[in-house]
């Protein structure tokens, strides 16, 4: 007999009552569907889990999910976000953001939060333009870019996200996209059994005001030969059949090849647990543009010191050291006299 | 005529208060040498406040008028409530603290200088053109000259300290001639370097060796005709202990959390002048108190919001810039209706201004400082003991009404020290609340639901539902919500009502909070109202009006927002308001707009805080107007 209880939960039962309200046709529906198909496999209860996002359109997202949530300030999720994970290290927090919200004005938090390893599974919303605000351009959107803000096209030379969460050292980071609902899944389930901050950036098309800006690699008959998926202990090839792969060259630059020219053995196996992100970072930089062969999976999964649980671990050492607070005693505690 | 190396020992003077500043070089150690001084008073049983004076720069040129760093302290025989207002002792470690500080000895005053610091390269760098120990300048003080350097040196020489090393010894001489001239216990700092400097015993020794020549030295040096004794101060029986206010603050939030029954969170970004209650609460982790250092003062207020909505007690710490930085995560505070202490340890400004100075003009941004109709509750400590008591009012205030609260301190009560009774923990309030378990609301098809906005209709606070309530799911967010149920709505009218809801329960607090006490002659012409640090200087300076024979009436305020709610009836009832206050007239411009009365400011932004005599002089010449 066991005493723990298995949850048994429905996708209804992780839907809200409220009306959703993105555009039509928006790449938003998809991660939310994926999301809630996904929660009752996770094991968890919905009054233990908790969404928080910034502004922005993808921001809406706790709105729609039968949880706790918060639906912030523009760019500050992540800091709210690791407010609530210190404190109760027992939830399961999300945090929903968009590459402005996230990358932008936020850009700060996301990353101290992905340096400090807090317990967050953090959903990045990527469509390289500001939607809510009607279409300026973001710090993805390609240089040159024609927005309302950039009549002459953007000077500004873009973020990749994943470099940037590489560069934070987080400890888990994937891509996906919107148009592949079981990838989502997969990665989102990963990144969510993950002990430590997880950053996945997820490609969504806004079919508002910038349709189609992955069609040349996430377009259904484009995918095969433009999507690069990565699978631990895996050889990283991709097209039809697998005629495609990567190589790293003796300068050390990560390469196309056909592997019928160089061979099965010579091409790269991805490690997800390599301890050093180098790796993993040249892979999120394959393409320059998201017109050219793209890798998505989970670039890297490391286990490194959760920081909730460190500083929970730090609670009750002091306790076990001290014993439990006395406020009579602290009062005293900088010598003291008596009067009278 | 008698040739005995050591004198008969005569009986102290007696003094009723004295109050003596030691200044030196950054490097010098006065802040240490004044608060040591400082301890062996209150173990004596004086009362006493204090006043650190410091430059923002850690270590600014060596020997300059910008390096000079200071403490003041004031002891006596009798209540008092400020540091003094000018010193009746001046200990000046080199030309540039005698330079520095020179202007706020009394006439006559006693003025000790380290004359091995008078070499002609210091002077200079002081900005002296001639020797002030020999041009005649000093005429108007008793000038003592004492070589304290060599003298330190060669007390230390024994232990094998070098000579470079021997001089960092040199504040603690300083400090034994001080103790001898007061007739200060020295078991205390004996002991007390032993332990500080425990791990160092090379260092140790020497400072034990030169605190002790410095107090021989007076015992001995015939230049010293005279000691004094500041007898013990009349206090309420009690337990004390000598207290700043950022220690005192720190340790009410401690109270605070065991008071309300919830873990604290503390997210804070370093900032001077309030880092020091970050480090104390780091310190207290086995009170289950968390503290988290975020990237910038906007995670740390964000990260104590989110806690907050975890159902932790969520604090952050700083001072006026960094409130600026937090204004917009204190806006969402105000609209998610979630509790959240906001400690504002005020500083001069604008910008860096004079981050280590003292300044009160931080009210107008607590109170109207938001974008949009964002009214939070303001609570202002005005003594560093009574910080205590201000961050377990504000917690109160946040965690009874779910609403930020701005609590008012300021960069003198947070460094001022000051015997403090200590309290009787179980005599403390209880603070806490019950987290809503239950839905509040039926459906018309009889479902039970949780509206998140549901209102107390006594306090109009929502309902503080915590993540792992299981049914009580709830999203909240920063746009506006509708009445009751919680949802975003962008209804004119809903909009209008639950503007003037916010509103109206932050007014309402007026009937939760205590009313404005009249200390002093009810029956007087004028009334000084005063809010923060200005406490201590007119409540000293009200008395010395009083001790010549006039009237004054005194109101001072804990809560600037709401007001006591009869406080307008209070300043309607006196011809004459006067208002104080460390700012250009902040508190008096909020009494004007509310009440129609014709308040006049008072007013000092100098870094410094009033003295006594200040404002004595402003009341008199209103009475005699």
């Amino acid at each position: 007999m066991s005493d723990i209880t298995v949850p048994v939960t429905t996708k209804k039962d992780w839907t809200s009552d409220q009306e959703v309200r993105w555009c039509p046709g928006c790449g938003d529906y998809g991660i939310l569907l994926a999301v809630q198909q996904l929660m009752p496999d996770l094991g968890v209860r919905p009054e233990n889990v908790v969404f928080i996002s910034g502004i922005g359109c993808s921001s809406r997202f706790p709105y729609y999910m039968n949880t706790y949530g918060v639906h912030s300030i523009h760019g500050r999720a992540p800091a709210i976000a690791t407010g609530v994970a210190v404190a109760r290290p027992d939830l399961d927090v999300w945090v929903i953001t968009g590459d402005g919200d996230g990358l932008s004005i936020g850009g700060n938090h996301l990353i101290h939060a992905m340096r400090r390893n807090v317990n967050l599974t953090v959903l990045l919303f990527n469509n390289q333009i500001y939607g809510l605000t009607k279409g300026q351009y973001s710090p993805t959107s390609e240089l040159g870019k024609v927005t309302k803000s950039t009549p002459y096209g953007s000077l500004d030379h873009p973020f990749n996200p994943l470099s940037v969460a590489l560069g934070a050292e987080a400890s888990f980071v994937a891509r996906t996209h919107d148009l592949d609902r079981k990838h989502m899944i997969e990665v989102f389930r990963a990144a969510h059994d993950h002990r430590g901050a997880a950053f996945v950036e997820i490609l969504q098309n806004c079919n508002v005001f910038n349709d189609g800006a992955f069609d040349d690699i996430t377009g259904k008959e484009k995918r095969s030969e433009m999507l690069i998926p990565l699978v631990h202990g895996q050889p990283i090839r991709f097209g039809d059949d697998g005629h495609r792969g990567v190589v790293m060259g003796r300068d050390g630059q990560l390469r196309f090849v056909e592997v019928a020219d160089v061979g099965e053995d010579a091409i790269l196996v991805h490690d997800a647990h390599r301890e050093d992100p180098s790796l993993a970072f040249a892979l999120s930089r394959m393409s320059a543009t998201m017109h050219e062969p793209t890798a998505i999976g989970v670039f890297r999964a490391v286990d490194r010191v959760e920081y909730a649980g460190a500083v929970q671990r730090q609670l009750v050492d002091a306790s076990e050291r001290r014993g439990p607070g006395d406020l009579a005693g602290l009062l005293r505690s900088g010598g003291t006299w008596n009067v009278g | 005529m008698t040739d005995t190396a050591a004198r008969p020992e005569a009986e102290p003077e007696q003094l009723d208060r004295v109050v003596i500043r030691f200044a030196g070089d950054s490097g010098d150690g006065m802040q240490l040498t004044g608060d040591r001084f400082t301890t062996a008073s209150a173990l004596f049983g004086n009362d006493l406040s204090t006043m650190p004076d410091f430059p923002a720069e850690i270590r600014a040129p060596a020997g300059t008028l910008a390096g000079v760093s200071s403490f003041q302290v004031h002891i006596s025989d009798h209540s008092i409530n400020t540091p003094g207002d000018a010193p009746s002792v001046l200990v000046a470690m080199n030309p540039a603290a005698l330079r520095a500080d020179l202007g706020r000895l009394e006439k006559s005053g006693l003025l000790i200088v380290n004359t091995d610091t008078f070499e002609e390269r210091d002077l200079t760098k002081a900005g002296y053109s001639a020797n002030p120990l020999t041009d005649g300048s000093l005429a108007g003080y008793r000038v003592l000259e004492v070589p304290m350097t060599n003298l330190t040196k060669e007390a230390t020489a024994s232990l094998g300290v070098k000579p470079r090393d021997a001089e960092r010894s040199k504040n603690f001489f300083a400090l034994g001639l001080i103790s001898w001239m007061y007739s200060r216990p020295t078991e205390v700092t004996v002991a007390w370097i032993a332990e500080r400097f425990a791990k160092v015993p090379l260092v140790r020794d020497a400072n034990r060796a030169a605190f002790i020549a410095g107090y021989n030295y007076g015992e001995t040096t015939e230049l010293i005709d005279h000691r004094y004794q500041v007898a013990p101060a009349p206090l309420t029986p009690g337990e004390y202990t000598n207290i700043t206010g950022n220690t005192a603050l720190a340790w009410g939030v401690v109270a605070a959390g065991q008071l309300a029954h919830l873990p604290v969170f503390l997210g804070s970004y370093p900032i001077t002048p309030a880092s020091d209650i970050l480090h104390e609460l780091s310190k207290h982790k086995h009170f289950g108190i968390r503290t988290f250092q975020a990237e910038d003062e906007i995670a740390a207020a964000g990260s104590a919001l989110g806690a907050a909505f975890a159902g932790h007690l969520g604090v952050t710490t700083t001072s006026g810039p960094g409130v600026a930085l937090k204004s917009e995560t204190i806006s969402l505070a105000v609209s998610l209706e979630l509790p959240l202490l906001v400690i504002d340890i005020q500083r001069g400004g604008p910008s860096t201004g004079l981050p280590t100075k003292t300044e009160a003009a931080d009210l107008l941004l607590a109170v109207q400082g938001r974008h949009s109709e964002a009214p939070l509750p303001v609570v202002a400590a005005y003594a560093p003991g009574q910080c205590f008591y201000a961050a377990i009012e504000a917690a109160r205030i946040a965690i009874k009404y779910r609403t930020p609260v701005i609590l008012l301190s300021d960069g003198y009560l947070a460094n001022g020290a000051e015997p403090w009774a200590i309290p009787d923990v179980d005599k403390l309030p209880d603070i806490s609340v019950a987290f809503a378990d239950r839905p509040n609301h039926v459906e018309p098809d009889g479902t039970e639901t949780f509206w998140p906005y549901l209102r107390d209709p006594e306090t109009l606070a929502r309902p503080w539902a915590i993540p792992g309530t299981p049914g009580l799911q709830h999203r909240v967010g920063g746009l506006e919500k509708e009445d009751g149920t919680g949802n975003i709505s962008y209804t004119p009218e809903n909009h209008e009502t639950m503007v003037r809801l916010r509103a109206a329960k932050v007014a309402g607090i007026a009937n939760d909070i205590p009313e404005a006490e009249v200390v002093g002659d009810q029956d007087a012409t004028v009334l000084v109202l005063g809010w923060g640090s200005t406490w201590g200087a007119i409540t000293d300076a009200a008395e010395r009006v009083r001790r010549q024979g006039h009237k004054v009436a005194h109101v001072h305020l804990m809560h600037l927002n709401p007001f006591p709610r009869n406080l307008g009836d209070v300043l309607r009832r006196y011809p004459r308001v006067l208002v104080p206050e460390l700012n250009l007239g902040q508190l008096c411009s909020l009494v004007r707009a509310a009440f129609l009365v014709d308040a006049k400011a008072v007013t000092k932004v100098q870094g410094l805080p009033f003295t006594a005599a200040e404002i004595e002089a402003a009341i008199l010449e209103e009475i005699a107007r």
